[in-house]
């Protein structure tokens, strides 16, 4: 028997039951369990007691405007890619309080102790989805001012990452270098093979929640097929990318013909923004009660595809949707260089999958390149 | 598990960036249409000692239960105790503030945002070149301007309002006179008294001449007065690195964190407002980006 605590960095074997025990050792230890799970004729991300939530046995069957669920041949714990939900939404809520203001005797007072964060493990998490959240971190983290709500939630997060080895038809994470095998900055990662999870370890905390697991170190042909897996997921993308001299590309098309044939297809209906990982705008909302006395400042997620968006006095900087397209895309591909140092796009692809109207970012880069 | 980027010394939550102050409405100057100064001092001694601010930031005010708005500071930063808001009465959150009164309490947050190069461009003469109510971030540089006057060679004004009742600022005009600051005004209607010039304000240009080797231009004013004010500063051989524009976008955070003041690979609020035109070249007048 090897000792109870796997070291970091190493690879260990567990039958696809433990994983059970790596979730009770997760949950014993305080956390909220947020993964995968069967809901609104999707997969989405909801709080999760153990295995049998997972979607066992489905596969998301997806394409430009299309998302199916489809039963599997095989009941495979994570034999699908990624849905409608993205970890955001918990480390930067949809809707949050920022502060509470009180307006008495002619001035008013702020409050702006949050309540204490969740402690959340997040079961599931792609190689596309753990750069997400490292993009985030830049966005609210990285720069002079910081952002105290995802901090607070983000510190004490976990990370339970899973390895792809099935890309989806709207995936191209290895264009991006995201993907298919989740990178640095998880505390688990799994790899599923038929019978056994190789679980590799990437922090203390996650070599601690494996002490229950009856883990063994991996043996050299299920590491060796796991890479294989890997491999052969990369060369399987549904879409790729060209990312060469993107920012350049983007900048020096600002008027081409291609926003206005985007425009004609575009329904500026901000879903792409709504899906995407690492989408940050937002507004705040003042909301106050009938007296105005009391009022909230609660913080929601914005679009640049919403017209009020750009509203400066005496109308919007970006009235029209082939503006708006062309912010979005120039700011996902080049202008969030600029601002934080990475491509602000992971190739999750659900921009693709979750647009009404079917268009492909991939398909749009590759138009303004004059590849099409 | 999270990455090295959070470290230790990092600032945390409090206090927070997006946590306003109150501040009293000291007094309030009708300039024009509309068009009002509010000189505002924070509650808090501690703030008001504390407060500093660059000519061409801006504060985030705001009225608890409307909303925040970002309006540049246009009062004298060596006298930062307290501060000058000139407000023209636009949206839901200015209307907010058209409704306060003397001894009224609004919130307040900042500053925000890049600043006028006034020590970069010590010894140069300037062209300060404004429309409308762009003169308001503009006339901080003019009180540092003669506070240091001998700092600086010629100094010209251009400004052009709508018509002659829209001037602001109007009865500081013959100090600023007197001091050496070399006015050029313009309206684009007439009245009746009206004896200067009518049109847009880069026609003023043509009455100056600029030694192009020691002369930076700041604008303020109306997108397409900017657009037009570089072409004619240019057309002056005056660099793109010595002509400086203070941008206008949607400013809702003031941090760089809400994403609404992109201007291609900036953030207005953080990065400008007040740009060198070298640095947003590529950008200016794109239509709609």
């Amino acid at each position: 028997m090897p000792d109870l605590t796997p070291t970091i960095g190493a690879f260990a074997s567990v039958e696809k039951a433990a994983l059970q025990s790596i979730l009770d050792a997760l949950k014993g230890a305080g956390y909220t369990l947020i993964g995968p799970t069967l809901g609104e004729g999707a997969i989405i991300y909801d709080e999760i007691q153990g295995i049998d939530d997972l979607p066992r046995g489905w596969r998301d069957h997806q394409e430009p405007a299309a998302y199916r669920l489809q039963r599997r041949e095989d009941d495979a714990y994570f034999g699908f890619v990624v849905g409608p939900h993205s970890w955001k939404k918990y480390l930067f809520p949809p809707r949050q309080s920022l502060m509470k203001v009180q307006r008495k005797d002619g001035t008013f007072q702020v409050t702006d102790e949050p309540d204490p964060p969740p402690r959340y493990a997040f079961i599931g998490v792609r190689g596309c989805e753990l750069q997400a959240i490292h993009i985030q971190d830049k966005v609210f983290l990285g720069g002079p001012y910081q952002d105290a709500h995802y901090k607070a939630r983000r510190q004490q997060s976990f990370v339970l990452a899973v390895n792809c080895t099935e890309p989806g038809g709207t995936c191209f994470c290895a264009s991006m270098g995201s993907g298919p095998r989740a990178g640095a900055g998880f505390d688990l990662a799994l790899t599923e093979l038929d019978d056994i999870f190789i679980v590799e370890v990437g922090s203390e905390v996650g070599a601690m929640m494996m002490r229950e697991s009856g883990w063994r170190p991996a043996g050299a042909f299920e590491l060796q097929q796991a890479r294989e897996a890997l491999a052969a997921a990369e060369k399987n993308m549904g879409r790729h990318l060209d990312t060469s001299d993107l920012p350049n590309l983007l900048y020096q098309n600002l008027e081409n013909a291609r926003w206005d044939d985007v425009a004609r297809r575009c329904l500026s209906c901000a879903n792409c923004t709504m899906v995407c990982p690492t989408c940050f705008c937002n507004d705040v909302l003042e909301v106050s009660d009938l007296s105005g006395k009391n009022v909230e400042r609660v913080r929601v997620w914005d679009s640049c595809f919403s017209i009020e968006f750009s509203h400066v006095h005496g109308g919007n900087i970006r009235p029209h949707t082939r503006a708006r397209y062309r912010q979005w895309l120039t700011h996902k591909f080049a202008s969030w260089i600029d601002q934080f140092g990475v491509i602000g796009c992971v190739g999750c692809g659900r921009c693709i999958t979750w647009c009404p109207a079917g268009i492909d970012v991939t398909a749009e880069v590759a138009a303004i390149r004059g590849e099409v | 598990m999270l990455n090295t980027i959070l470290t230790p010394s990092s600032p945390a939550s409090a206090p927070g960036p997006m946590l306003s102050h109150p501040a009293r409405i000291l007094d309030i100057k009708e300039e024009a249409y509309a068009i009002a100064t509010y000189r505002i001092q924070f509650e808090d001694p501690a703030l008001r000692e504390a407060y500093r601010f660059k000519a061409g930031q801006f504060n985030m005010l705001y009225v608890p239960g409307i909303g925040e708005v970002p309006i540049s500071m246009s009062s004298d930063p060596a006298e930062p105790g307290v501060i000058g808001h000139t407000i023209r009465y636009a949206g839901n959150v200015t209307r907010a503030i058209s409704r306060l009164q003397v001894g009224d309490v609004m919130g307040v947050r900042g500053p925000y945002g890049s600043a006028w190069p006034l020590s970069r461009i010590e010894g140069e003469d300037l062209c300060i070149v404004t429309g409308g109510i762009g003169l308001a971030p503009l006339r901080p540089v003019i009180y540092h301007v003669l506070r240091h006057r001998q700092r600086y060679g010629r100094v010209y004004l251009l400004y052009g309002a709508r018509t002659p009742d829209d001037m602001l600022y109007e009865d500081e005009f013959e100090q600023w006179k007197q001091q050496g600051i070399k006015l050029f005004l313009t309206v684009d209607r007439a009245d009746a008294a009206w004896k200067g010039n009518v049109g847009v304000v880069p026609m003023l240009f043509y009455q100056l001449r600029l030694n192009p080797k020691k002369t930076t231009v700041l604008t303020c004013g109306p997108e397409i007065m900017i657009h037009f004010v570089i072409h004619e500063a240019i057309a002056r051989r005056i660099p793109k690195e010595r002509i400086y524009v203070s941008m206008e976008r949607n400013m809702k955070c003031g941090v760089g964190l809400c994403g609404h003041c992109q201007f291609g690979p900036t953030f207005v609020c953080k990065e400008g407002p007040v740009f060198s035109y070298a640095a947003i070249e590529p950008f200016f007048g794109v239509e709609e980006f």
